[in-house]
């Protein structure tokens, strides 16, 4: 009970943030809409039609939702290192509630944010002539909350470790590229050479990106979009199944670490 | 359970080689106002992060409100309120938001938090300003919210660490009415660090720590008392010849302040007249006064505890500002 109320009150304060700060929502979505609306539209005509008979734009559309929760969801790492900076962490770290609670509730904080942003960029389906329906949509709100609370939990994972803002930031800017463009946001990831693809499948990003895409251009099977494992086909059972292992091993990992620390 | 709201044992803290707490051992009784008194890095910060939880002991045993801080950190917890050297607001949220979330990681019961918070508030007179962002109050109601945030719960034990550094004095002496009417409001024990004589004089009793060890327990007064002599200052044409005489006449080794000479007498009421009747070297001025804490340091350690006047709030502004810079 006393694990509930902590988790509870930590996502709370960042709930309580985030309407604070709601303005923040037009800058943290207006990034992902120019790349879906210029590098998508513009660039659909060179990039021609990529499997499954959609455009560059629908293409990398679910890839922009995945982003968009990603870098989000990440945040939960900066707003960890931001709290120690600014003293209130102490304030956390101090108060009898279970520490691992609190790890968990920061990710809960940062997943639930996130998965608001995602929702938004999901509003523009209509714009780029993707036909989504309630049951898909209903659908999307789990999967992105399953990548959000995976990559949240890494974010306070490398919190608990990298205490100083400045090497967050480097550390931040080193993973979440590499991440990104790594996992089929924008390019599909079946035609890259081997070499490519093994970097791709060490990535976790690139079991939410694909689920994502599965999910939104009616791909569950894996069929057009899948990527392959071990010489299987992943349909997006086997993606989540993918993500859901590591996302409770990041969060177990952030909760030990988040004890541990001095 | 014992008399004791704090207890502390054989305490010992160590970061490398270098020893923070060594071996320490002090009890403070409920209700009392206990400080902590020493120069900058002397541990006291280090005995209050172990008392409070956030730092292990390296040995030796401690006790808040009959818990040992590190078997029992959840009830050590729940017992004690801080305020920290440095501020731990969420400056982003109001005051009102920031103990409201206080109010809810300490369990205080929905039925009486809202009474409890408006209590606080107007406590430290903060109430007009509760729903105004933090980061929008200064220095000093920053430091009144953290002292309302801290008692909010009820706690046993109030630790104030370095509760003043880098406000005015006129925010110091606002700031201790608030200390001194919460005390007395709600009988909260408070465990106080300082490196501010004046402050610690405040306080019933007082340890005053050194290199990790505590050197001298007991109330201001009594340490005072110690000293059993009067400190006069002089200041002559000749300082050197002064220092000389005073020596050779009265067997007393003198300290340099600045422009002046300092040393301390047995009744020094009756000392001063016959030291100016008789003195060779020509006085400018001559002042007697009782001792002071900062005394009391210098007769135990062969140091001073830090430098009196503007050049030190100075040092500590820079000191603040240097702190943040290195963020």
């Amino acid at each position: 009970m006393n694990n509930i109320r902590g988790i509870y009150t930590i996502w709370y304060r960042d709930m309580l943030r985030f309407w604070h700060d709601r303005i923040r929502l037009v800058g943290a979505v207006s990034l992902p809409l120019l790349f879906l609306f210029v590098f998508g539209s513009g660039f659909a005509p060179i990039m021609g039609n990529l499997g499954g008979g959609v455009n560059f734009a629908q293409f990398i559309f679910p890839g922009i939702i995945g982003m968009t929760v990603l870098m989000s969801s990440f945040m939960a790492g900066i707003s960890v290192v931001w709290d120690r900076e600014f003293g209130f962490l102490k304030e956390v770290l101090v108060a009898p509630i279970n520490r691992a609670s609190v790890a968990m509730g920061k990710t809960l904080g940062a997943a639930t944010v996130a998965m608001i942003q995602g929702s938004i960029i999901m509003l523009f389906a209509p714009v780029i002539d993707v036909k989504l329906s309630v049951n898909t949509a209903a659908f999307m709100l789990p999967m992105m909350l399953l990548l959000a609370i995976t990559m949240g939990a890494f974010g306070v994972l490398l919190a608990t470790r990298i205490k100083s803002m400045e090497a967050f930031q480097v550390i931040t800017q080193m993973l979440m590229f590499p991440m990104v463009f790594l996992s089929g946001v924008f390019v599909p990831l079946n035609q890259a050479p081997s070499w490519l693809r093994g970097m791709t499948i060490v990535n976790p990003a690139t079991y939410g990106i694909t689920s994502i895409r599965q999910i939104v251009l009616g791909d569950l099977e894996g069929a057009v979009y899948g990527i392959d494992l071990f010489g299987t086909t992943m349909s997006i059972w086997n993606n989540i199944g993918m993500l859901a292992v590591i996302g409770t091993a990041l969060i177990l990992l952030a909760m030990w670490s988040f004890r541990n620390q001095e | 359970m014992s008399d004791y709201i704090i207890e502390v044992k054989n305490l010992v803290k160590k970061y490398d080689d270098l020893v923070a707490v060594d071996h320490i051992d002090f009890k403070v009784s409920q209700g009392e106002l206990f400080g902590f008194l020493g120069p900058n890095g002397a541990g006291k910060t280090t005995t209050i992060n172990i008392l409070c939880t956030l730092s292990k002991p390296t040995s030796g045993e401690a006790n808040v409100n009959g818990f040992d801080v590190v078997r029992q950190q959840n009830q050590v917890r729940q017992s004690i309120g801080l305020v920290f050297q440095d501020p731990s607001l969420d400056e982003r949220l109001s005051g009102l938001q920031n103990l409201r979330f206080h109010a809810m990681v300490y369990n205080v019961p929905a039925s009486v938090r809202e009474k409890r918070i408006e209590e606080v508030l107007r406590l430290t007179q903060l109430w007009n300003k509760r729903k105004n962002d933090v980061r929008t109050y200064s220095g000093g109601m920053k430091r009144r919210l953290e002292l309302a945030r801290g008692l909010l719960h009820y706690p046993k034990v109030l630790f104030l660490d370095e509760p003043t550094i880098g406000l005015d004095p006129q925010t110091r002496n606002r700031l201790w009415e608030y200390i001194l009417e919460l005390k007395r409001q709600e009988g909260t024990t408070i465990f106080l660090t300082t490196h501010y004589m004046d402050e610690a004089d405040k306080a019933e009793r007082i340890a005053i720590m050194d290199y990790g060890k505590i050197v001298a327990m007991d109330s201001p007064a009594n340490l005072k008392r110690r000293i059993g002599k009067d400190i006069v200052t002089v200041k002559t044409d000749d300082n050197n010849r002064a220092a000389d005489e005073i020596k050779e006449r009265y067997q007393i080794e003198t300290r340099r302040d600045d422009d002046e000479l300092i040393f301390a007498v047995e009744h020094g009421e009756k000392f001063l007249p016959r030291f100016i009747r008789e003195f060779g070297t020509k006085i400018l001025s001559v002042s007697l006064r009782n001792p002071s804490l900062d005394d009391v340091f210098l007769n135990l350690t062969g140091r001073e505890m830090r430098e009196e006047g503007v050049s030190s709030s100075f040092k500590a502004m820079v000191r603040q500002h240097g702190r943040r810079m290195r963020r």
